[in-house]
């Protein structure tokens, strides 16, 4: 081999074997790294009381109770679960019914999330007021499809 | 063909084309991003529920997306500048290492001054956000070490393989949306199907990024022909085009 030729082999090489290291290390920590779980998450397994942790899902319509000071109580739901979350603070502008939302906090002995931080998550779809009906699902819900499960993911246990 | 590729690999010829082309690419770029974003600012719908917030959009994606194209180029002809040792691979991976790092400091300051009124923070942790940063540390590393060699061709070989290893970034910020639960939203530009933009808002976005790109297509060929200058001075290319540049100095002077 010339040269150059052993070099192309050195350059693919040291390619392939970057690619193969980093599928492994992500399917891994694949669970690791999800920046929030989800209503599934918490009710497949069982989360520790003192354990921080993120879930994100969906609003559902028609759940948020609000308090006369900053005491809010709504359900957040992903594809297949709710969970009940209590909340007291100020909110972000985007949410609301139906609105993506991420919520940073504990659970409580019984069985709801208590969120010390809420943060909105919106969609990647920008339209004008007039066309957001094409947004929407039949049932005028966002996509829950951004909401995935670590459960699905791989069958190891939580927290 | 292969006579073709060598002759354009040769410095003067690449320094005469990339003059000849330069000022077209520029123009071309102000035009697209003047009017990409006088009618993505003005002109374009707000949206039905982010309102004007998400006007920022036709900076932040353009230069996120110029991001990690870039870093791929740059990747590219550091595998070039590392199998065949062409001298204008090298330049090229010098020249588009600050511009890339440039456009992904404004993705990320934009996507901050975005996070905060609509999301509710400034910054977080997901995988999005922390592989952009990493992204930027990646450009950051390759200008460093760059600067850390004495002989530029020595410093050019070294960042070229760190460009390679670090190019398994690109694809984890592309995908980084899909394969992880994150705070960031998925891609507009690329998601096939249902349109998720309205064509008032789409336009503008596709003209900026366009501009975006022709934008750093200019000041790439801008950088590489400095670059080439002064790693040839002294060569009798340089030394001709220096007198050609005298008597037009002279004639102007007069």
């Amino acid at each position: 081999m010339t040269k150059r030729q052993t070099r192309m082999v050195a350059v693919a090489g040291l390619i392939f074997g970057l690619g193969v290291a980093a599928a492994l290390a992500f399917t891994a920590f694949r669970k690791n790294m999800m920046y929030f779980y989800t209503p599934s998450d918490l009710v497949a397994h069982t989360v520790p009381e003192d354990a921080k942790i993120r879930v994100g899902g969906l609003v559902v319509a028609g759940t948020v109770l609000r308090a006369d000071d900053l005491d809010v109580r709504f359900t957040l739901a992903d594809c297949e679960q709710t969970v009940p979350v209590r909340y007291r603070g100020i909110l972000p502008d985007l949410f609301r019914e139906g609105q993506g939302i991420v919520a940073t906090g504990r659970m409580a002995s019984d069985g709801a999330f208590v969120a010390d931080e809420v943060l909105a998550k919106h969609d990647e779809n920008y339209m004008p007021p007039d066309l957001k009906e094409a947004l929407t699902t039949a049932d005028g819900r966002h996509s829950c499809a951004p909401f995935k499960s670590v459960t699905g993911a791989s069958p190891a246990v939580a927290g | 063909m292969w006579t073709w590729f060598h002759r354009l690999a040769s410095p003067p010829s690449f320094y005469r084309l990339a003059e000849r082309l330069a000022p077209w690419l520029g123009a071309a770029s102000l035009l697209l991003l003047l009017g990409g974003w006088i009618d993505g600012l003005m002109f374009a719908p707000a949206d039905y529920q982010q309102k004007d917030a998400f006007r920022i959009i036709y900076v932040h994606v353009p230069t996120a997306a110029v991001s990690l194209s870039l870093y791929s180029a740059m990747a590219v002809a550091g595998v070039v500048a590392v199998i065949w040792r062409i001298k204008l691979a090298e330049c090229a991976m010098m020249a588009i290492a600050p511009v890339g790092a440039s456009m992904t400091a404004v993705a990320l300051i934009t996507g901050m001054l975005w996070g905060k009124p609509m999301w509710g923070a400034y910054w977080v942790w997901d995988a999005r956000l922390t592989s952009e940063l990493v992204l930027l540390f990646l450009y950051l590393g390759v200008i460093g070490l760059y600067q850390a060699f004495d002989d530029p061709r020595a410093g050019a070989r070294a960042c070229a393989l760190l460009a390679i290893v670090g190019a398994v970034n690109v694809p984890i910020v592309k995908f980084s949306v899909e394969w992880w639960n994150s705070l960031h939203q998925g891609s507009t530009l690329l998601k096939m199907g249902k349109p998720t933009m309205s064509a008032a808002m789409a336009g503008p976005l596709y003209a900026a990024l366009a501009g975006t790109m022709l934008f750093c297509a200019y000041a790439v060929l801008r950088r590489m022909q400095n670059e080439l200058l002064v790693r040839e001075r002294g060569t009798r290319w340089v030394g001709e085009l220096q007198r050609a540049q005298a008597v037009d100095d002279r004639s102007a002077s007069v």
